[in-house]
């Protein structure tokens, strides 16, 4: 390995990793915002938008982030809809995190048992409040490690914005070892990025998670 | 139709074209599933070992499938073996042993879950009943932990049908890639063909995951 | 009893459930300060009847009203109405991720926007009258099922309920602890609160009750006024039966 070529490259890949941070983190957010608008929906019952929710659910968990990127980027302008490179990755891993999101706040919301919400409502709250001080507070702990396991999933998922022309990390090793065939180094540096992207997230999830457990309310 | 670009759906053997595309997809990832199965049950087994070093081992093994994508894996054994070893391998090849890496990790972990969600007091009984390990982990707690794993394997093949969509980052010729030739060949001749095209591939994707996936929960629920 | 001191009143309530007839024709009137005891064996409905005046079951015949004012479970003001009806269950269910004090001041801050700390202070007296001012600042898994039930009352009682229903609320106790809750209970009883109690200890309704309504299989079968005189000699067959099956203990 050369060290002069991982010094040359690094400020390219520390661009890349910039980009690729950025375009994810959006993409988690609006998973998050997704997501707790299908669950709203859901929870309320309203009906043509329920269903709705159902089919973008299902649509988005059976099909590949690759598939959905080339729908929003290459057909999607062909009916007049046009978006950056950079919108269409966070837009896409957005709605491909809602869809998880949505079943990971479903399942947590499920496994608070019916007579919590009962004991809210009859003590005068309305169901939005039953909801907002008595069930999502215990379901966002249980449903913590979903998220944390949605999260890590979708900023691995950015693997794959290169197809939309996105210079994030895989279209910087990939056009480097085209360039000038340093594919050792190339290669160390790709797996060296991901893990400063992704190895925080997941020791600060797995901290988070013991945490929780721990202190599930004063136990 | 014309405006939305499916006309080219019906041209000559495009539509054939797109489906062999899907079946190259398909086919890695029953082959990779397969393999996963067969291999990730002993790896499970083994990360229920006594021995610490085996545990540990799997632990790292774990985490390297867990934090990195897919995608980088790929990439490493698809261009980094040819160059540092030397090694000639296809792009199905590559495509079939990061999936396999991949999935014996996640089936493992499966394995592994099931084996321990199994009571204590199951593999006491059958020891007091005179049963050697073997026997026991056979008839006693081999038919339990399948009935967990089955809708969990299943959901497997669907998370590897679309993770398969990446291979064409390394060049084989599968559904997306068959799409844009598609959609090059008839620039000309229907300009938004790639509406139809991407859309098609969008639902064929859907068509085949949903079905499988759907499967996997009634039989999560019923088996439950 | 004057027709101004009503609380509550159940006529011909009906409920059925896949077919099957839960409540079969109840009509009941409750007044300020009385404390009714339901009993009958499981099944017969007595849970079903507390949890349909709180409008948490649908109905299909018949009407509630409470002051009047018929309890609908599809109605917007049924969380008005639900305040005025307060609810204890058997599994006492309080809210796992608040404190004994939030548990008890959330529905009055919420719900009566009362102010923090006057709700916090009415709270704070109330678990001084149950014993357990001094547990507040813990959370209810660090209490044992009879705290948390004397808990559970006090969050009913802090929202000044019309009316009180207590579903079999020792069912799932320790036999040691039901009586501290027991002893809550009488308390309320005899400051004059209004109650609709269901349970299983037959002395402790004998104690308790002004009224004493005996339920089968949906159905009122017995209605005594003077449950000394019910439980040394039920007038039917029925009551009679059931009465019996505690002789052995």
């Amino acid at each position: 390995m050369e060290k002069e070529v991982i010094l040359q490259y690094l400020p390219l890949y520390r661009e890349a990793l910039l980009l690729t941070l950025r375009i994810g983190w959006q993409g988690v957010l609006l998973a998050l915002v997704f997501g707790v608008a299908c669950t709203w929906i859901r929870q309320l019952k309203i009906p043509v938008l329920k269903s709705l929710v159902t089919v973008y659910i299902e649509l988005f968990r059976n099909t590949p982030l690759l598939v959905q990127l080339f729908f929003l980027y290459f057909a999607l302008p062909k009916a007049g809809i046009r978006m950056t490179p950079e919108l269409c990755g966070s837009l896409g891993l957005g709605l491909l995190g809602g869809a998880y999101m949505a079943e990971t706040f479903r399942s947590g919301l499920e496994s608070i048992a019916p007579i919590q919400e009962e004991s809210a409502l009859s003590l005068g709250m309305t169901s939005m409040q039953a909801l907002r001080y008595v069930i999502l507070p215990q379901a966002a702990t249980y449903s913590i490690s979903g998220i944390v396991a949605n999260v890590i999933f979708l900023l691995k998922e950015t693997s794959v914005f290169s197809v939309i022309s996105l210079m994030d990390l895989m279209f910087t090793a990939k056009d480097l070892i085209g360039m000038y065939a340093k594919t050792l180094e190339c290669l160390t540096l790709l797996v060296v990025f991901y893990l400063i992207m992704l190895l925080p997230v997941s020791v600060f999830g797995s901290w988070l998670e013991r945490r929780m457990r721990r202190a599930e309310f004063g136990a | 139709m014309q405006s939305l670009g499916l006309d080219v759906l019906f041209k000559g053997s495009n539509f054939i074209r797109l489906l062999e595309g899907l079946w190259v997809a398909v086919r890695i990832s029953l082959i990779s599933v397969v393999l996963s199965i067969v291999l990730g049950i002993p790896a499970g087994m083994l990360m229920t070992s006594r021995s610490r070093v085996i545990r540990a081992l799997f632990r790292v093994y774990l985490e390297i499938v867990r934090i990195m994508p897919q995608m980088v894996l790929l990439f490493i054994v698809y261009f980094g073996t040819t160059r540092v070893f030397g090694w000639d391998l296809s792009a199905e090849a590559s495509a079939i042993i990061v999936f396999v890496f991949w999935g014996c990790a996640e089936m493992g972990d499966l394995v592994r879950g099931a084996l321990i969600s199994i009571p204590r007091i199951q593999y006491e009984s059958a020891a007091a009943l005179g049963m050697n390990q073997l026997v026991s982990f056979r008839y006693v707690i081999l038919p339990q932990t399948v009935r967990r794993l089955i809708p969990l394997s299943i959901n497997l093949i669907t998370r590897m049908i679309k993770t398969t969509s990446l291979v064409m980052m390394i060049g084989i010729v599968e559904v997306l890639k068959v799409g844009q030739q598609i959609i090059e060949a008839n620039r000309k001749a229907s300009p938004n063909a790639a509406f139809g095209v991407f859309a098609t591939v969008f639902l064929l994707y859907f068509l085949i995951c949903w079905p499988i996936s759907t499967l996997a929960s009634w039989l999560e629920k019923r088996w439950a | 009893m004057e027709h101004g001191n009503e609380v509550l009143r159940i006529e011909h309530l009906h409920k059925e459930f896949e077919g099957n007839v839960i409540i079969n024709d109840i009509s009941l009137t409750v007044h300020k300060g009385e404390v009714i005891v339901v009993i009958g064996p499981s099944g017969c409905g007595k849970s079903t009847l507390l949890r349909c005046i709180n409008a948490l079951e649908d109905i299909q015949g018949g009407q509630i009203l409470l002051d009047g004012v018929p309890v609908d479970r599809t109605a917007k003001n049924i969380s008005r109405m639900r305040e005025k009806i307060g609810m204890v269950f058997q599994s006492y269910d309080l809210f796992p991720h608040k404190t004994i004090l939030q548990n008890v001041t959330l529905a009055p801050i919420k719900v009566q926007k009362r102010k923090k700390e006057d709700a916090e202070k009415e709270a704070v007296e109330l678990l001084d009258r149950v014993g357990l001012a001094d547990r507040k600042d813990d959370y209810p898994r660090q209490l044992s099922g009879g705290q948390k039930q004397r808990v559970a009352i006090v969050r009913a009682l802090c929202m000044h309920p019309d009316i009180l229903l207590l579903d079999e609320i020792t069912a799932a106790l320790d036999p040691e602890m039901v009586h501290e809750v027991l002893e809550v209970v009488l308390s309320l009883a005899r400051s004059g609160s209004t109650m609709l109690i269901v349970t299983h200890e037959m002395a402790f309704a004998r104690a308790v009750a002004n009224r004493i309504l005996f339920l089968d299989d949906g159905r009122i079968v017995e209605e005594s006024a003077d449950p000394k005189k019910f439980f040394a000699c039920p007038e039917t067959e029925r009551a009679g039966a059931f009465l019996k099956t505690f002789d052995y203990e």
